[in-house]
């Protein structure tokens, strides 16, 4: 590939938002910043999988470097503009890509203020793509943190419900977590023997990563500390119990295509840290190893997958609903992780990819959920599921992929959501049997919930006391060709990675290895 | 004579006819195109040509070995899929296969004028593949991958009315209860995967168990965590009540589904894994487990009134006979009732839905009289009955007569127990059957469908779901084609794949010893050269004429009390089940379990008192704890606008005083 791909991709969408709000003008501009946005996004898709397929996965390692040695003209500090992929990072940037055409394609029907929304969407997508692909910690944690702001703003003028209340407590969530983990960088910045911010170690270019040099280091801060603030800050993005309560506010009432970005790839953003910093820094650190709190880890992810799934089976709100039901999911992300805790790194190793390929796949699955929820909502204006049924009759598109995301959701082998599954439980039972099959029981909870709502939404005749006048189910109508372009786009690879899962796992395995040395 | 890539085939077809009905038929042609129907019959049709050829093979060769595949190979996890064509999966092959195939047939004239006929189709193929998926997978993984594809292919066929309100219920039970038993399938892979992921293998695992690699409390866990797959997807107690419910569905779904295929994978899943389970402790569980249901199950057929239901409860008492036979290691006796149970039992379901065509009614007390319209579903049913019952010279007789014999000859507590409910069971189901055949098709024509409507309408109750208009007369040959058919297969196919003389070139037991003796890697030949494995399993059974004949004699006087009750009136129904009346509702309600599961332990228990206390807590805690702390930062804050006096080296004191209090704190306390 070429010099600045990486640097290109990351930066296309947030140079076409800006020069969108600059000079955009005129009668038509609503429906060419539609089309403009359109375009950037596919763009954008077609860079990242010219980055995903550019990967050249003989060589390994990181590749695509893009690298400025000393992008802040301040000599104490020791930042660089560094940006590269390795086999953990480039099928996040796919994701991305992915996740960030079907959004756009999903903002179809905004009305309001168009120009300022897709602006900040594509502000969001930029954001995301920065955090996969920094691998210097400063940079990482701005990309991290600088996600919030176009967040913000798409929840509080687009969203409903609560939208003010709901944006704030995720803010102010990510900030306190992001605070935790700004003293952690610290931490390990000023710890003489390592001094450096690079994530990882570039022989090429005389860079030696952290990880290499926070083992036996002496650090500023004790280990166990400095992991615990790096764990905070990814455990409420993650997001995991009881750390959890952002998540189904932000969602409920955040616009459908902003739903979609945040399960789809902001919820990643959490997992990937986690693997890439709390897993590749603290392998061999000096009193403290990542193995030391890995049963820990475990016990969490099953609460947070039988906590989440239980209050999932009583949500009225469709939207909530899927919410709860991806902090369940989630949990799977952290079971899977915590087979690093087994003494033989083949072993860890299946967990892990378990967990990488679930952050995969819980993006395109609850992305899709999300997008079919938000569908039918535009026709029906409720979500209340006690007042919907029969809408199977009236929406068939529409029920079928909504029917398919819940399957992808509980589990149903051929499509994604199981592949991710069935590698973490094998992964990690061997390693921590009972908090595996605890959480195991989570499948059963998925099949409860999901073909609750399927029933009452989607099947069987509508409620006797109908919350849909007679008028609006009458006129209810299927997904137009425009709707189902997203759709499309977010079912494609659930069912590929469900029935050829090495297409992403022979990938995601290079990037594991390399944390796991 | 069979390659690799034939018997891939097997399976690619009904997918592609799937993925052709689905996606093209559907959207080119019309979602009530007859096309679907050919193209499926097609397409199984083919199939099961495949599968007679790979039977051919089997026979003549024995098993088969076929490379594997890598699917997911990596670091740490190799998962390769391939195919296993031995005498258990060619067994299953055909029996999956064929009676498809003539419920795909008959679904033509029986789904006719459906609006959505070709999306059945679509479903029938799906789940046609996922069931022979199933029988020819070889990874333990891969076994899972299909056993839950014929989940999801029988909740879509269960809910495929789904605008019914209790379809869409059935569907949705089904699915969630056979749910809980792959819980415990799961639990055991996982196991299975953490002792040596190579087993997940299972010609490796009939190695290693061969060799002794795996100990008894291992395969105890494995075997524990398989059968509870098996309950729940052959409906044993106690997770047996979703399939009266899943006769929701249309009626020729039933007839496959419920038959020869889907209930049944869970008797295939303790065959494939026979080994494992022989090795393990829970062989006397399954015995009981299979023994009480037989008995449970049929006692619910006694009472109940939906002509599909009682067929359901027969489904579920049958496949306690076949899971109580694998109990007591009566291998082969298990899957030649398997095998015989298809062909009767596919022509009751359907043989019941052609009662429906013409009486618009599954309410047997809307019947009767329907002998002199229909002669051919008549005779029918009556073999297939006589099969069901067990009566000479029928399959059934055959097939259920090794159970009993091998129960008899295993002895001790746990064979004799079985051989008891075993009895038991012959008695109810000659009634129970005979019974549905007299109110049915004998006595005087009560009304059909629009009676049972307006008596609904009279006394209030919501009218019966799926009712139809009556017209009296014989069925389309389409539909009593392929109950003839399979009625005439019940007759002899017992006593001639497995005849217990030397019948011209077919050898004594030859079924028998077909899926014991031939099949090595699970019943291992012994040094001598022997065959005790195998002789263990019910290779070579004697024929035991007093078992033969007290269970005749038991099923005789079963058809003969319920001659007496229904057509002579002798003995009055209503007399006994008002002389026993807590008895005949405790059967009747279905001894309250889905009172019992549904109201009690899932909206009282697990609704009431977890979920929504855990939703109460969540809201009010753990929410409230953060907006709470979030309250307290901005009180401190407030008080700490003092110190916020706008000057750079105020806040950079502030800073450095925070990060010695957190240092100093961790080297006091830490």
């Amino acid at each position: 590939m070429f010099e600045g791909l990486l640097t290109i991709t990351v930066f296309l969408p947030a140079t076409v938002a800006i020069l969108v709000t600059l000079f955009a003008r005129g009668k038509e501009v609503d429906r060419q910043v539609r089309w403009i946005s359109i375009a950037a996004s596919a763009v954008t898709f077609a860079l990242t999988v010219m980055v995903y397929v550019g990967y050249d996965q003989a060589v390994g390692g990181i590749q695509m470097v893009d690298y400025y040695e000393r992008w802040i003209p301040v000599d104490a500090l020791r930042s660089s503009y560094l940006l590269g992929v390795d086999g953990l990072s480039a099928p996040l940037v796919l994701l991305t890509g992915i996740l960030g055409l079907a959004a756009a394609f999903a903002s179809w029907r905004i009305k309001k203020r168009v120009r300022e929304y897709f602006m900040w969407l594509l502000l969001l997508e930029t954001a995301v793509l920065g955090v996969f692909v920094s691998l210097d910690l400063l940079l990482f944690f701005i990309f991290f943190e600088f996600e919030l702001i176009p967040m913000f703003m798409l929840i509080v003028l687009w969203g409903s419900g609560r939208p003010r209340y709901s944006a704030m407590k995720f803010v102010l969530f990510t900030l306190a977590g992001g605070a935790f983990m700004l003293v952690g960088i610290l931490a390990i910045y000023v710890t003489p023997d390592v001094g450096t911010l690079a994530m990882v170690s570039i022989p090429e270019l005389g860079i030696t990563g952290i990880p290499e040099l926070m083992a036996g280091a002496k650090l500023a801060l004790p280990a166990a500390l400095i992991f615990g603030f790096f764990f905070i800050a990814f455990a409420v993005k993650l997001p995991l119990w009881p750390v959890h309560s952002w998540l189904p506010d932000a969602h409920t009432d955040a616009p459908t295509a902003v739903s979609v970005m945040l399960a789809g790839v902001l919820l990643k953003m959490a997992g990937y840290g986690l693997l890439r910093i709390n897993l590749g820094f603290f392998q061999e650190t000096q009193d403290f190893t990542i193995h030391d709190v890995a049963g820990p880890m475990a016990i969490i992810a099953a609460i947070s997958v039988i906590y989440g799934g239980i209050v999932t089976v009583r949500q009225t709100d469709m939207k909530r609903l899927i919410a709860y039901s991806s902090v369940s999911h989630m949990g799977f992300v952290m079971l899977g992780l915590s087979a690093v805790g087994a003494s033989a790194v083949d072993t860890s190793a299946a967990g892990l990819n378990g967990a990488a390929l679930q952050m995969f796949t819980h993006g395109t699955i609850t992305g899709l959920a999300f997008l079919m929820v938000g569908l039918s909502y535009d026709r029906t204006h409720t979500r209340h599921i006690p007042h919907l049924g029969g809408l199977w009759k009236k929406m068939p598109m529409i029920a079928i992929f909504f029917l398919i995301a819940g399957f992808g959701s509980l589990g149903l082998p051929a499509l994604s959501g199981f592949v991710a599954e069935i590698m973490v439980f094998l992964g990690t039972f061997s390693v921590w049997p009972w908090p595996t099959a605890v959480a195991a029981f989570g499948v059963v909870l998925a099949a409860g919930y999901t073909l609750w709502m399927v029933q009452r939404v989607f099947f069987g005749a509508r409620p006797a006391t109908p919350g849909l006048s007679d008028q609006v189910y009458e006129n209810l109508t299927d997904a137009s060709w425009v709707d189902m372009i997203p759709v499309i786009i977010l079912a494609a690879p659930i069912f590929i990675i469900g029935l050829w899962p090495s297409v992403v796992t022979d990938v995601f395995d290079i990037g594991i290895q390399a944390v796991l040395r | 004579m069979i390659t690799e890539g034939f018997v891939w085939l097997i399976i690619a077809l009904p997918i592609i006819s799937f993925l052709v009905n689905g996606l093209l038929v559907r959207a080119f042609i019309g979602s009530n195109s007859k096309y679907a129907g050919y193209v499926t019959i097609a397409a199984i049709g083919a199939s099961f040509v495949l599968s007679l050829m790979s039977l051919a093979t089997v026979m003549s060769d024995g098993p088969l070995d076929f490379e594997t595949h890598h699917w997911i190979f990596i670091g740490g996890m190799d998962l390769s899929f391939g195919l296993i064509l031995d005498q258990l999966s060619v067994i299953m092959l055909v029996v999956v296969s064929g009676v498809s195939l003539l419920v795909q047939i008959y679904g033509q004239a029986y789904m006719d004028g459906d609006k959505s006929y070709t999306r059945y189709f679509a479903y029938m193929s799906l789940f046609t593949a996922s069931m022979l998926g199933l029988v020819l997978a070889r990874n333990v993984i891969q076994i899972f991958v299909f056993w839950e594809l014929v989940g999801v292919s029988s909740y879509l066929l269960i809910g495929f009315w789904m605008d019914r309100p209790s379809a869409a219920a059935a569907a949705k039970k089904a699915f969630i209860m056979t749910r809980f038993g792959d819980f415990g399938f799961l639990l055991g892979i996982l196991y299975l995967y953490s002792i040596d992921p190579s087993y997940m293998d299972v010609s490796k695992l009939y190695e290693a168990i061969g060799v002794e690699a795996i100990t008894a409390s291992m395969a105890t866990w494995v075997a524990l965590g398989l059968f509870a797959g098996a309950v729940g997807k052959s409906a044993q107690f106690p997770l047996h009540s979703w399939l009266p419910d899943a006769m929701e569905g249309p009626t020729s779904v039933s007839a496959l589904i419920h038959s020869a295929t889907m209930v049944t994978a869970g008797v295939f899943l303790i065959a494939r894994f026979f080994p494992l389970f022989e090795h393990s402790n829970v062989m006397t569980l399954v015995a009981l487990i299979g023994g009480f249901t037989a008995v449970f199950a049929a006692t619910m057929g006694l009472v109940a009134n939906d002509i599909k239901r009682v067929l359901a409860y027969s489904t579920i008492s049958q496949l306690g006979y076949m899971v109580m036979a694998l109990g007591v290691g009566a291998y082969a006796p298990a899957i030649f009732h398997l095998f015989t149970h298809a062909f009767f039992k596919a022509a009751l379901f359907l043989g019941a839905g052609s009662v429906h065509h013409a009486s618009g009614t599954f309410n047997m007390k809307y019947m009767g009289g329907l002998k002199r319209h229909m002669p051919w579903t008549y005779w029918g049913m009556i073999i297939a009955s006589l099969s069901l019952a067990g009566l000479f010279p029928f399959s059934g007789f055959w097939s259920k007569d090794e159970i009993l014999g091998h129960a008899a000859e295993v002895g001790a507590t746990t064979g004799n127990i079985v051989l008891a409910l075993g009895l038991i069971a012959a008695l109810m189901t000659a009634f129970y059957m005979f019974r549905a055949i007299f109110l049915t098709f004998h006595g005087e024509w009560n009304g059909g469908g629009e009676k049972e409507e307006a008596d609904a309408q009279l006394s209030g109750d919501p009218s019966p779901v799926g009712n139809a208009h009556s017209h009296l007369g014989e069925s389309p040959w389409l539909m009593i084609g392929p109950v003839t058919l399979l009625a005439a297969i019940s007759i002899f196919i017992g006593f001639f794949s497995n005849p217990v003389v030397e019948v011209g070139s077919i050898d004594k037991h030859a079924f028998a010893h077909f899926v014991t003796v031939e099949n090595e890697d699970v019943f291992p030949v012994d040094e001598d050269g022997g065959h005790k494995a195998a002789d263990h399993a019910g290779a070579a059974p004697k024929f035991n004429f007093a078992v033969a004949g007290i269970s005749s004699l038991l099923a005789l006087s079963g058809i003969a009390l319920a001659y007496a009750m229904y057509i002579k009136s002798s003995i009055s129904p209503s007399s006994i089940g008002a002389r026993f009346r807590p008895l005949y509702n405790l059967m009747f309600r279905k001894y309250y379990f889905d009172e019992l599961y549904e109201n009690l332990i899932v909206s009282k228990g697990f609704y009431k008192y977890l979920a929504d206390a855990l939703r109460w807590f969540d809201e009010h805690w753990i929410d409230n704890a953060n907006i709470h702390l979030s309250n307290w930062v901005s009180r401190i804050g407030k008080s700490g606008v003092l110190i916020q006096n706008g000057q750079t080296q105020t806040y950079a004191v502030g800073m450095v005083i925070g990060v010695i209090a957190i240092a100093a704190g961790f080297l006091l306390w830490g």
